[in-house]
């Protein structure tokens, strides 16, 4: 018997250093950046990102992929400024049907292909276009949210010792992940997302509840987009439906660069954290320098993008069985389309 | 005595020609929707030896789709996909503006940069995919996220204006009475008809998707073909960058091919390409397009926001999915002879 | 309850698929405490026998008894509730989760929704520890041996349901140290009172370990026997049909052509690799038509794509026509004119979205190249040829490939290969699926390519087709080649003598490495 080498955990070792790599250049270029306000910042700025990403982490650990994300954030702002403003409900009324609607999105979109067995890539590309259509029909323009409680909810904050509050959206951002990181390692259901990635048929053979698990998924990845929107509209204290746009994407780099494997069953939400804090490093590096402009982020990602594709297919190229007297099929896998 | 040619070159064709059909029928029924409920969708005047109207517009604004369309087609028959051609569009309209506005290059080699760039960039695609066997969807991500930065990189943020006449031309001038970028369609169309059914490339490509393995043991050199379908796509996409920029006469990095991607696999899909790979169908994915066109146009005239343009667009891909999708065809036949059965008259066949 | 009392008994089970009848009033039974081996040649419906028993196939008919009890399982997890679990041979786990995991999934203990991975991991190492085993359950189950791995699938098969097991080809993917650890392991188990259906189809194996033997042939049961009461001769005998004794001197061979002289067209010496055959030499020459005989995997195909260049061979040398070679790609192979026509014609073979006419050109077309298109009359003309020739049963060259029969599919197949004109043509099971007509058709193909110059691998489970058509016959046991006869010497009791030949006797090569 050989000694294990655990190779799933290079990727995330991988990410880990990226993120001590990046952060420590940019401390040592901006001696700013090395200050725990600066650090909740990251946490406040990315809270959309962050949220957004760790349900995405679930739906790609499961195998899928959901392009649908950005839409519904904007549907959500835009869908909570309504009904405060034009149906005069409570925010906190508001913010729940908001975030039923979003699940509800996301239910449908996995019994969909769950049932029907259609593509996810392509169902939710569908999702996508529906709800930021929807979000058109609700209303065409940005609605501010005037609102008393909406304006207190910005002062809300834990406070910590020195000159820092961390705010009600890191606050968040930070309750998401945790629940994240208990959902997938310690919940039967957060086992059988892992299962279903690593091996579909065998997870079915193992006699585990596959459809109802990724139908749950979807509905989970639904509400931590709606949820995202919600916090977008924290910021922005309106609701707008055309925010979001590209988000998801950032939400797979993030998942990506924090070594979850695009084609499922490895990864770590703590991985989605680090890659979301270092898209956030980048960028706030690339804005504090100044002279540096906004596309170098974008170029930025694509490059950590690669590498950690790149690092992924060695990994899981030399992570296959030794022997190999069972004939393989010759066939790289399909895409998770 | 066997005449020459017993079959006719095309059961193929025949099979083509039913997988046409549904799409053309949608089109025909979006048509004809239009034709009786929307005011002036079918007229047609002459201005200045041109032809305009809104079934003109269609062609022109859809142009660029269909030039995407195309090149996705190949590769989504070997098997793949390719989601970085919106932004391999905004590398080409960027290269092309900023060489025609800072250089004194002339219009040819600025054409051959812009176009050359973008084959590069599809070899880069292709050579992920193909030479070090990275998922297709993962590695033109890669190409999707840093393109578009490397286009806003060449322009400098900035949006670049030019006035070259002969690059205005190409996305706004007419020929033979029709918009110039009709034309370049239908020459894309035929060059690529001709690279896949005068050649053997079709014949590769199909068994690439069809079954993999097989067409390795059979000598297809399987390697290359997915190199070359991923290098004509971006062939494609730096072509429909060049109609995007020229028709606006500036190149947005922002902004230029955003999502068109999507709309372009949507058309393929719809046209009768299956996401899975095998069989294309050239023209399926041009009336795809089209119809994706039409049903934009359409939300357009009838006043109906653009922005809300994308719902029956959604509707439309769930359609075309179950559509194509064995499970529920095996539901509706089903229900379909359920309810056959129930309308035989008692003393029938016993169920 | 009586001791003797089978633990399960299935009575006349049937089975009847569209257009072909898998099993027929098959007798099937397992003692508590026993090693039951079910072996069959292809389409012998073991398979269909075991998914009927878990649950995957309802039955047509029959009775399955568990116990006494009468039962019905409907699905997998039925069947596991019964205490039937199964091992399959892709060890059906999680391969990034870890050991541990993999054996409680589904079911991890818990408290109070949170799960409680010290718990996990001890019942891991109970589960583990009934096999006497013991290893790290939290590493990754991929960073182990398939060995290894599958004893943890048959730990969580027995952690789930235990009363029977069942391991279906086992040891394909394992070496002689591995599968003598995995008896070891499988006879605590019976010792233990736990019932075990073992599939295989190596020999040795089964003699070595299994108290019975269930044989099925064509969807019937041909017999049950204990192992010590049958000697490998009869049991060979049973699988393939034929009693030892009752051969008839096969009908005049077609092709027992003079031997062609010269040097050997294609010469392999060692030629082998890890885990799929031993080393060993082959030739065929000009004109000659070599047969490769052997069991259900024995190794034939692993030898025919060793030498298609499909796999790498770790050891020995090519040499075509005197001349070194390494063939890396079937692309190299197909240049030196070598020709596979597969077995496994769905996955391998047949393009199914593409018609028959391309199906048969296409080989052709891609040693030609993407630019020197075949022009479509020169196609049709050759789709028309073949399909005349090999009397392929199709409406028009332009139907779909993908729809039509296994043999008809066989024939296109064959079509594509024969139409490159090979030197030598390698044919892995060519008639599987074909009726006997057309066998027939291609038997006296085969020896009119022969003598027009082609060399002919023929790769065959039925003895008296190789008997027939080969001037000399290779023959191959659990991966390894153990003999090889020539001319006049060749005939079925001959070579049922050279599989069942025993330890004693074993080829020098040893088993696969």
């Amino acid at each position: 018997m050989r000694i294990a080498i655990k190779q799933r955990h290079i990727p995330l070792a991988a990410t880990a250093l990226v993120l001590a790599i990046v952060y420590a250049a940019a401390a040592m270029k901006f001696p700013g950046f090395f200050s725990l306000r600066v650090l909740v910042d990251f946490f406040k700025d990315n809270a959309f990102v962050g949220v957004a990403a760790i349900g995405m982490t679930f739906v790609i650990l499961s195998g899928g992929i959901d392009l649908s994300v950005g839409a519904v954030v904007g549907l959500t702002s835009i869908l909570i400024a309504t009904l405060v403003r034009d149906h005069s409900v409570h925010p906190l009324e508001a913010i729940a049907l908001a975030l039923l609607c979003g699940s509800a999105l996301g239910a449908v979109m996995g019994c969909l292909i769950h049932f029907q067995k259609l593509p996810p890539f392509l169902v939710t590309l569908a999702g996508m276009f529906f709800a930021r259509g929807l979000g058109f029909l609700v209303s065409g323009e940005s609605i501010g949210i005037k609102h008393p409680f909406y304006a207190r909810l910005m002062d809300v904050g834990l406070p910590l010792g020195g000159a820092a509050t961390v705010p009600l959206t890191a606050l968040v951002f930070l309750a998401v992940f945790a629940a994240g990181v208990y959902l997938a390692h310690f919940t039967k259901f957060g086992r059988t997302v892992y299962a279903i990635g690593g091996s579909e048929p065998s997870a079915l053979l193992m006699g585990l509840a596959v459809g109802r698990t990724k139908i749950l998924v979807y509905t989970l990845n639904g509400f931590c987009a709606s949820l995202a929107g919600v916090v977008f509209s924290f910021y922005g204290q309106a609701g707008n439906p055309t925010w979001g746009i590209g988000i998801e994407l950032d939400a797979i780099a993030a998942v990506v660069i924090g070594g979850t494997l695009l084609s499922g069953g490895v990864g770590y939400v703590a991985g989605t954290l680090m890659g979301v804090l270092i898209l956030g490093v980048i960028q706030t590096a690339i804005a504090f320098q100044g002279n540096l402009n906004t596309w170098w982020t974008k170029i930025a990602v694509g490059v950590l993008l690669l590498v950690f594709i790149l690092l992924q297919n060695v990994v899981s190229r030399v992570s296959v069985r030794p022997g190999g007297a069972k004939r393989r099929p010759a066939a790289a896998g399909k895409t998770p389309v | 005595m066997r005449p020459k040619n017993p079959h006719p070159a095309g059961r193929r064709e025949h099979g083509a020609a039913a997988r046409l059909f549904w799409p053309l029928a949608a089109l025909a029924l979006l048509l004809a929707f239009n034709f009786v409920f929307t005011e002036g969708f079918f007229r047609l005047e002459i201005r200045d030896g041109h032809l305009y109207g809104v079934l003109i517009d269609i062609l022109n604004h859809g142009s660029r789709v269909m030039l995407l369309a195309l090149g996705m087609t190949l590769v989504i028959a070997t098997g793949g996909v390719d989601l970085s051609v919106g932004a391999v569009m905004a590398v080409a309209g960027a290269v092309a503006a900023v060489l025609a506005t800072k250089t004194n290059l002339p219009f040819g080699a600025v054409l051959a940069a812009a176009l050359g760039i973008s084959v590069v960039a599809g070899m880069w695609n292709g050579l992920l995919v193909a030479g070090f066997r990275i998922q297709p969807i993962v590695a033109t991500l890669v190409l999707m996220v840093a393109g578009r930065g490397i286009a806003q990189l060449i322009t400098d943020g900035q949006i670049v204006t030019f006035t070259d006449p002969r690059l205005v031309f190409v996305g706004n001038g007419h020929l033979f009475g029709l918009p110039f970028t009709v034309t370049i369609v239908a020459a894309a169309l035929a060059v690529t008809w001709a690279l896949a059914r005068r050649t053997a490339v079709g014949l590769f490509i199909e068994c690439v998707g069809s079954n993999e393995t097989a067409s390795r043991y059979s000598g297809v050199n399987v390697r290359l073909v997915k190199f070359l379908v991923y290098a004509f796509a971006g062939f494609c996409a730096g072509v429909a960058g060049l109609m995007a920029a020229s028709n606006i006469k500036c190149a947005d990095s922002n902004h230029a091919g955003l999502y068109l991607e999507l709309d372009a696999i949507l058309a393929v899909v719809v046209g009768g390409t299956a996401l899975t790979g095998g069989r294309f169908y050239l023209g399926g994915s041009i009336v795809g397009a089209l119809l994706i066109q039409t049903l934009t146009t359409m939300m357009y005239m009838r006043d109906v926001s653009s922005d809300v343009a994308p719902v029956p667009k959604a509707l439309v891909i769930i359609a075309v999915c179950l559509l194509q999708s064995p499970v529920f065809r095996g539901q509706v036949s089903g229900l379909v002879r359920r309810g056959v059965r129930r309308l035989r008259p008692a003393g029938g066949k016993a169920s | 309850m009586d001791a003797n009392e089978p633990f399960l008994q299935m009575r006349g089970i049937t089975k009847t698929f569209p257009g072909v009848r898998a099993l027929s009033n098959v007798d099937f039974s397992v003692r508590r405490g026993e090693i039951h081996a079910l072996m069959g040649e292809n389409g012998a419906g073991k398979s269909t026998l075991i998914k009927i028993l878990t649950g995957v196939y309802p039955r047509d008919a029959g009775r399955i008894l568990l116990d006494g009890r009468p039962i019905r399982p409907r699905s997998v997890a039925e069947a596991e509730a019964f205490g039937i679990s199964t091992v399959y041979q892709e060890v059906n786990l999680i391969p990034h989760l870890s050991v541990a995991e993999n054996i409680c999934l589904g079911r991890q203990p818990t408290r109070l929704g949170k799960i409680n991975w010290k718990a996990v991991g001890a019942r891991a190492r109970q589960a583990l520890a009934r096999l006497e085993i013991a290893i790290d359950v939290s590493q990754e189950l991929s960073s182990y041996s398939i060995a290894v791995q599958q004893m943890v699938a048959i730990a969580r098969a027995l952690d789930v349901s235990a009363g029977l097991l069942i391991l279906d080809e086992p040891t394909s993917s394992l070496d002689e140290t591995e599968t003598a650890e995995l008896f070891a392991v499988m006879r605590r188990l019976r010792d233990q009172g736990l019932g075990i259906i073992f599939i295989t189809h190596f020999l040795d194996q089964v003699y070595e370990v299994a108290d019975r033997i269930t044989v099925l042939r064509n969807g019937e049961r041909v017999g049950q026997f204990e192992t010590a009461r049958l000697p490998r001769i009869q049991l060979i005998a049973k699988m393939i049909g034929r009693e030892p004794e009752a051969l008839v001197a096969a009908a005049e061979p077609t092709a027992k052509i003079a031997p062609a002289e010269g040097t050997a067209f294609l010469e392999a010496q060692g030629l082998g690799r890890r885990g799929a055959v031993a080393p060993m030499d082959l030739a065929v020459g000009r004109g000659e038509v070599v047969g490769l005989a052997g069991l259900l995997g024995s190794g034939r195909t692993e030898v025919a794509r060793l030498l298609f260049g499909i796999d790498r061979a770790d050891s020995g040398e090519i040499r075509i026509e005197g001349r070194r070679t390494v063939l890396a790609s079937p692309r190299r192979a197909i240049e030196k004119g070598l020709a596979f026509c597969s077995e496994d014609r769905k996955t391998e073979g047949l393009i199914p979205d593409l018609s028959v006419r391309e199906n048969i050109i296409l080989a052709m077309q891609a040693s030609r190249g993407p630019l020197r298109r075949l022009s479509m009359g020169r196609q049709t003309e050759m789709a028309d040829h073949y399909i005349r020739a090999l009397d392929i049963k199709t409406p028009s060259p332009e139907q779909t490939a993908g729809n039509l029969s296994g043999g008809t599919q066989q024939k296109v197949l064959l079509a594509r290969w024969l139409a490159m004109q090979p030197r030598l043509i390698i044919l892995d099971e060519p008639t599987r699926g074909i009726d006997v007509g057309a066998k027939a058709e291609i038997e006296k193909l085969v020896a009119r390519l022969a003598a027009e110059g082609m060399a002919i691998l023929f790769i065959s489970s039925e003895l008296e087709e190789v008997v027939r058509n080969s001037r000399r016959v290779i023959v191959l046991r659990d991966r390894a080649k153990v003999a090889e006869l020539a001319g006049s010497a060749i005939d079925e009791q001959a070579i049922m003598h050279a599989i069942a030949r025993h330890e004693t006797e074993k080829p020098s090569s040893g088993g696969p490495a």
